[in-house]
Protein backbone atom coordinates (compact mmCIF):
# COMPACT_ATOMS: atom_id res chain seq x y z
CA UNK A 1 0.00 0.00 0.00
CA UNK A 2 3.03 2.47 1.16
CA UNK A 3 4.91 1.26 -2.03
CA UNK A 4 1.41 2.41 -4.42
CA UNK A 5 1.38 6.05 -2.36
CA UNK A 6 4.61 6.48 -3.04
CA UNK A 7 4.71 5.60 -6.76
CA UNK A 8 1.69 7.80 -6.79
CA UNK A 9 3.44 11.07 -5.42
CA UNK A 10 6.29 10.17 -7.60
CA UNK A 11 3.70 10.34 -10.57
CA UNK A 12 2.20 13.28 -10.03
CA UNK A 13 5.15 15.78 -9.45
CA UNK A 14 6.46 13.96 -12.99
CA UNK A 15 3.24 14.67 -14.67
CA UNK A 16 3.40 18.14 -13.53
CA UNK A 17 7.09 18.52 -14.12
CA UNK A 18 5.73 18.00 -17.90
CA UNK A 19 5.62 14.01 -18.46
CA UNK A 20 2.47 14.21 -19.50
CA UNK A 21 2.11 10.90 -20.32
CA UNK A 22 2.51 9.33 -17.02
CA UNK A 23 -1.49 10.94 -16.34
CA UNK A 24 -2.48 7.91 -17.75
CA UNK A 25 -0.63 5.57 -15.49
CA UNK A 26 -1.88 7.79 -12.81
CA UNK A 27 -5.52 7.69 -12.88
CA UNK A 28 -5.33 4.20 -13.95
CA UNK A 29 -6.14 2.94 -10.87
CA UNK A 30 -9.51 4.77 -10.51
CA UNK A 31 -10.77 5.13 -13.45
CA UNK A 32 -13.92 2.26 -12.77
CA UNK A 33 -14.20 4.53 -8.86
CA UNK A 34 -14.58 7.30 -11.02
CA UNK A 35 -17.17 5.91 -13.29
CA UNK A 36 -19.21 4.52 -11.16
CA UNK A 37 -19.97 7.13 -8.46
CA UNK A 38 -21.25 8.83 -11.31
CA UNK A 39 -23.04 6.76 -12.63
CA UNK A 40 -24.92 5.97 -9.25
CA UNK A 41 -25.21 10.07 -9.46
CA UNK A 42 -26.68 10.48 -12.93
CA UNK A 43 -28.01 7.03 -13.47
CA UNK A 44 -27.01 6.98 -16.87
CA UNK A 45 -24.38 5.39 -18.73
CA UNK A 46 -23.87 7.39 -21.76
CA UNK A 47 -23.75 10.79 -19.46
CA UNK A 48 -21.63 9.13 -16.68
CA UNK A 49 -18.98 7.63 -19.60
CA UNK A 50 -19.25 11.71 -20.69
CA UNK A 51 -18.77 13.07 -17.38
CA UNK A 52 -16.26 11.01 -15.94
CA UNK A 53 -14.18 11.82 -19.14
CA UNK A 54 -14.64 15.31 -18.19
CA UNK A 55 -13.54 14.88 -14.93
CA UNK A 56 -10.26 13.23 -15.80
CA UNK A 57 -9.47 15.81 -18.49
CA UNK A 58 -10.27 18.43 -15.24
CA UNK A 59 -7.97 16.69 -12.80
CA UNK A 60 -5.15 16.94 -14.98
CA UNK A 61 -5.63 20.77 -16.08
CA UNK A 62 -5.84 21.25 -12.34
CA UNK A 63 -2.82 18.66 -10.94
CA UNK A 64 -1.06 21.12 -9.66
CA UNK A 65 -3.64 22.61 -7.14
CA UNK A 66 -3.85 18.97 -5.75
CA UNK A 67 -1.55 19.97 -2.30
CA UNK A 68 -1.50 15.89 -1.56
CA UNK A 69 -3.44 16.69 2.28
CA UNK A 70 -5.64 14.50 1.41
CA UNK A 71 -5.48 11.04 -1.02
CA UNK A 72 -5.11 11.61 -4.48
CA UNK A 73 -8.51 9.22 -4.57
CA UNK A 74 -10.23 11.66 -2.15
CA UNK A 75 -9.17 14.40 -4.65
CA UNK A 76 -10.31 13.01 -7.32
CA UNK A 77 -14.19 11.53 -6.77
CA UNK A 78 -14.72 15.11 -5.21
CA UNK A 79 -13.95 16.21 -8.57
CA UNK A 80 -16.47 13.77 -9.98
CA UNK A 81 -19.24 14.46 -7.13
CA UNK A 82 -18.73 17.70 -8.31
CA UNK A 83 -19.29 17.21 -12.12
CA UNK A 84 -21.97 14.91 -11.23
CA UNK A 85 -24.01 17.47 -8.82
CA UNK A 86 -23.17 19.91 -11.88
CA UNK A 87 -25.33 18.02 -14.29
CA UNK A 88 -28.09 17.01 -12.28
CA UNK A 89 -28.32 20.86 -11.11
CA UNK A 90 -28.90 21.30 -15.07
CA UNK A 91 -31.07 18.52 -15.81
CA UNK A 92 -33.53 19.43 -13.16
CA UNK A 93 -33.07 23.08 -13.06
CA UNK A 94 -32.92 23.14 -9.61
CA UNK A 95 -30.12 22.25 -6.78
CA UNK A 96 -29.52 18.68 -5.42
CA UNK A 97 -27.21 20.01 -2.76
CA UNK A 98 -28.32 22.31 -0.62
CA UNK A 99 -31.80 21.01 -0.70
CA UNK A 100 -33.48 20.70 2.72
CA UNK A 101 -29.99 20.86 4.57
CA UNK A 102 -30.71 20.33 8.23
CA UNK A 103 -34.45 18.70 7.59
CA UNK A 104 -33.19 14.85 7.38
CA UNK A 105 -30.92 15.57 10.64
CA UNK A 106 -34.22 14.27 12.47
CA UNK A 107 -33.33 10.88 13.16
CA UNK A 108 -35.68 7.82 13.76
CA UNK A 109 -38.88 8.63 11.93
CA UNK A 110 -38.29 6.07 9.44
CA UNK A 111 -39.88 2.07 9.70
CA UNK A 112 -37.98 -0.81 8.66
CA UNK A 113 -39.27 -3.53 6.90
CA UNK A 114 -38.90 -6.98 8.08
CA UNK A 115 -37.27 -9.71 5.99
CA UNK A 116 -36.99 -12.79 7.78
CA UNK A 117 -37.15 -14.77 5.01
CA UNK A 118 -33.71 -12.79 3.84
CA UNK A 119 -31.55 -13.28 6.41
CA UNK A 120 -28.88 -15.24 4.57
CA UNK A 121 -27.45 -13.68 1.40
CA UNK A 122 -30.11 -15.13 -1.21
CA UNK A 123 -27.97 -16.91 -3.67
CA UNK A 124 -30.93 -19.20 -4.05
CA UNK A 125 -33.84 -17.05 -3.70
CA UNK A 126 -32.95 -15.07 -6.73
CA UNK A 127 -31.29 -15.31 -9.71
CA UNK A 128 -28.24 -13.30 -8.99
CA UNK A 129 -28.07 -11.00 -12.01
CA UNK A 130 -31.58 -10.18 -11.50
CA UNK A 131 -30.84 -9.43 -8.03
CA UNK A 132 -28.15 -6.66 -8.85
CA UNK A 133 -30.31 -5.40 -11.02
CA UNK A 134 -33.06 -5.01 -8.12
CA UNK A 135 -30.47 -3.41 -5.97
CA UNK A 136 -29.25 -0.72 -8.66
CA UNK A 137 -33.11 -0.03 -9.15
CA UNK A 138 -33.21 0.57 -5.29
CA UNK A 139 -30.42 2.35 -5.04
CA UNK A 140 -31.58 4.98 -8.16
CA UNK A 141 -34.59 5.81 -5.63
CA UNK A 142 -32.73 7.36 -3.28
CA UNK A 143 -32.98 11.20 -3.03
CA UNK A 144 -29.36 12.22 -4.67
CA UNK A 145 -28.02 13.63 -1.02
CA UNK A 146 -28.24 10.29 0.09
CA UNK A 147 -27.24 8.19 -2.84
CA UNK A 148 -24.10 9.99 -2.77
CA UNK A 149 -23.56 9.37 0.71
CA UNK A 150 -24.52 5.66 -0.06
CA UNK A 151 -22.43 5.40 -2.98
CA UNK A 152 -18.96 6.65 -1.23
CA UNK A 153 -19.10 4.52 2.28
CA UNK A 154 -20.53 1.50 0.68
CA UNK A 155 -19.99 1.42 -2.79
CA UNK A 156 -16.55 3.07 -2.62
CA UNK A 157 -15.83 2.22 0.53
CA UNK A 158 -14.12 5.40 1.69
CA UNK A 159 -14.19 6.25 5.21
CA UNK A 160 -16.01 8.54 6.78
CA UNK A 161 -13.55 11.67 6.67
CA UNK A 162 -12.89 10.74 2.98
CA UNK A 163 -16.74 10.79 2.11
CA UNK A 164 -17.15 14.12 4.04
CA UNK A 165 -14.10 15.83 2.19
CA UNK A 166 -15.32 14.63 -1.13
CA UNK A 167 -18.96 16.05 -0.60
CA UNK A 168 -18.09 18.84 1.04
CA UNK A 169 -20.50 18.36 4.76
CA UNK A 170 -19.48 17.10 8.18
CA UNK A 171 -18.69 14.03 9.23
CA UNK A 172 -21.72 13.56 11.78
CA UNK A 173 -24.30 14.43 8.45
CA UNK A 174 -22.46 11.92 6.51
CA UNK A 175 -23.37 9.60 9.04
CA UNK A 176 -27.03 10.39 9.44
CA UNK A 177 -27.72 10.67 5.73
CA UNK A 178 -25.90 7.46 5.75
CA UNK A 179 -28.15 5.66 8.17
CA UNK A 180 -31.16 7.19 6.67
CA UNK A 181 -29.85 5.67 2.96
CA UNK A 182 -29.46 1.92 4.15
CA UNK A 183 -32.51 2.40 5.74
CA UNK A 184 -34.66 3.57 2.92
CA UNK A 185 -33.02 0.98 0.79
CA UNK A 186 -33.77 -2.14 3.18
CA UNK A 187 -37.36 -0.51 3.41
CA UNK A 188 -37.48 -0.59 -0.70
CA UNK A 189 -35.75 -3.76 -1.12
CA UNK A 190 -37.78 -5.60 1.76
CA UNK A 191 -41.39 -6.22 -0.44
CA UNK A 192 -39.02 -6.94 -3.42
CA UNK A 193 -37.11 -9.81 -2.60
CA UNK A 194 -39.59 -11.33 0.18
CA UNK A 195 -40.00 -14.15 -1.93
CA UNK A 196 -42.50 -16.60 -0.28
CA UNK A 197 -44.76 -15.72 2.39
CA UNK A 198 -43.52 -16.38 5.39
CA UNK A 199 -45.39 -18.47 8.20
CA UNK A 200 -45.44 -15.70 10.53
CA UNK A 201 -46.40 -12.76 7.87
CA UNK A 202 -49.57 -12.01 9.28
CA UNK A 203 -48.06 -11.17 12.90
CA UNK A 204 -45.29 -9.02 11.01
CA UNK A 205 -47.86 -7.58 8.76
CA UNK A 206 -49.77 -6.17 11.41
CA UNK A 207 -46.12 -4.54 13.53
CA UNK A 208 -45.39 -2.57 10.15
CA UNK A 209 -48.34 -1.15 8.50
CA UNK B 1 -32.04 -0.08 30.48
CA UNK B 2 -34.49 -1.61 27.96
CA UNK B 3 -34.47 -0.51 24.52
CA UNK B 4 -37.67 -0.59 22.52
CA UNK B 5 -37.48 -1.55 18.69
CA UNK B 6 -37.61 1.99 17.76
CA UNK B 7 -34.31 2.68 19.70
CA UNK B 8 -32.84 0.07 17.99
CA UNK B 9 -33.63 0.88 14.43
CA UNK B 10 -31.86 3.99 15.40
CA UNK B 11 -28.57 2.57 15.49
CA UNK B 12 -28.57 -0.16 12.97
CA UNK B 13 -26.22 1.78 11.09
CA UNK B 14 -23.46 2.74 13.61
CA UNK B 15 -24.25 -0.91 14.53
CA UNK B 16 -23.25 -2.15 11.23
CA UNK B 17 -20.39 0.32 11.38
CA UNK B 18 -18.84 -0.69 14.65
CA UNK B 19 -19.41 2.55 16.37
CA UNK B 20 -21.60 2.59 19.01
CA UNK B 21 -20.06 3.30 23.07
CA UNK B 22 -19.73 0.12 24.47
CA UNK B 23 -23.02 0.79 27.22
CA UNK B 24 -25.25 1.30 24.19
CA UNK B 25 -23.60 -1.92 22.54
CA UNK B 26 -24.42 -3.97 24.72
CA UNK B 27 -28.15 -3.10 24.93
CA UNK B 28 -28.60 -3.26 21.40
CA UNK B 29 -27.37 -6.94 21.56
CA UNK B 30 -29.28 -7.54 24.81
CA UNK B 31 -32.48 -6.32 22.78
CA UNK B 32 -31.07 -8.04 19.39
CA UNK B 33 -30.71 -11.24 21.51
CA UNK B 34 -34.54 -11.70 22.31
CA UNK B 35 -35.92 -9.68 19.66
CA UNK B 36 -36.42 -11.26 16.14
CA UNK B 37 -37.91 -8.62 14.31
CA UNK B 38 -34.68 -6.01 15.04
CA UNK B 39 -32.59 -9.02 14.63
CA UNK B 40 -34.13 -9.72 10.97
CA UNK B 41 -33.88 -5.99 10.27
CA UNK B 42 -30.14 -5.94 10.99
CA UNK B 43 -29.26 -8.67 9.03
CA UNK B 44 -31.34 -7.25 6.15
CA UNK B 45 -29.75 -4.67 6.06
CA UNK B 46 -26.29 -5.75 6.67
CA UNK B 47 -26.76 -8.61 3.68
CA UNK B 48 -28.03 -5.31 1.20
CA UNK B 49 -24.56 -3.86 1.95
CA UNK B 50 -22.71 -6.99 1.31
CA UNK B 51 -24.61 -6.74 -2.29
CA UNK B 52 -23.82 -3.14 -2.77
CA UNK B 53 -20.21 -3.68 -2.05
CA UNK B 54 -20.00 -6.38 -4.88
CA UNK B 55 -18.08 -4.75 -7.47
CA UNK B 56 -20.09 -6.60 -10.07
CA UNK B 57 -23.68 -4.46 -9.17
CA UNK B 58 -22.50 -1.98 -11.73
CA UNK B 59 -20.04 -3.09 -14.37
CA UNK B 60 -18.11 -0.57 -16.63
CA UNK B 61 -19.33 -0.72 -20.72
CA UNK B 62 -17.56 -2.13 -23.36
CA UNK B 63 -14.69 -0.27 -24.28
CA UNK B 64 -15.01 2.20 -21.87
CA UNK B 65 -11.13 2.57 -20.88
CA UNK B 66 -10.06 2.71 -24.34
CA UNK B 67 -12.21 5.46 -24.86
CA UNK B 68 -11.39 7.54 -21.55
CA UNK B 69 -7.69 7.29 -22.37
CA UNK B 70 -8.18 8.10 -26.23
CA UNK B 71 -9.91 11.46 -25.38
CA UNK B 72 -7.58 12.45 -22.57
CA UNK B 73 -4.48 12.12 -24.89
CA UNK B 74 -6.20 14.34 -27.01
CA UNK B 75 -6.64 16.36 -24.14
CA UNK B 76 -3.34 16.35 -22.54
CA UNK B 77 -1.47 17.13 -26.38
CA UNK B 78 -4.18 20.34 -26.84
CA UNK B 79 -3.05 21.22 -23.15
CA UNK B 80 0.38 20.99 -23.88
CA UNK B 81 0.59 22.72 -26.84
CA UNK B 82 -1.37 25.79 -26.12
CA UNK B 83 0.90 25.87 -23.11
CA UNK B 84 3.74 25.73 -25.56
CA UNK B 85 2.11 28.65 -27.67
CA UNK B 86 1.86 30.85 -24.83
CA UNK B 87 5.46 30.81 -23.84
Amino acid sequence: MQATVEREKELITRVIAGENDLFHELIRPYERMVYLAILTMLRNEQEAEDASQEVMINAFRHLKSFRGESKFSTWLVTIAMNEARQRLRKAKAAPVDSLDEGKEDREGDFTPAVLTDWREIPSEALEKKEMRQILRQAVDQLPPIYREVLVLRDLEELNQEETASALGINVPLVKVRLHRARMMLQKLLAPTLRPAAPAKKGFFGRMFQ
Amino acid sequence: MTLECKNVWEHISGYLDKQLDPKLLTDIEKHLENCEVCSAILDSTRNILVLTADNRIYELPVGYSERLHARLEKAIRETAESRSDST
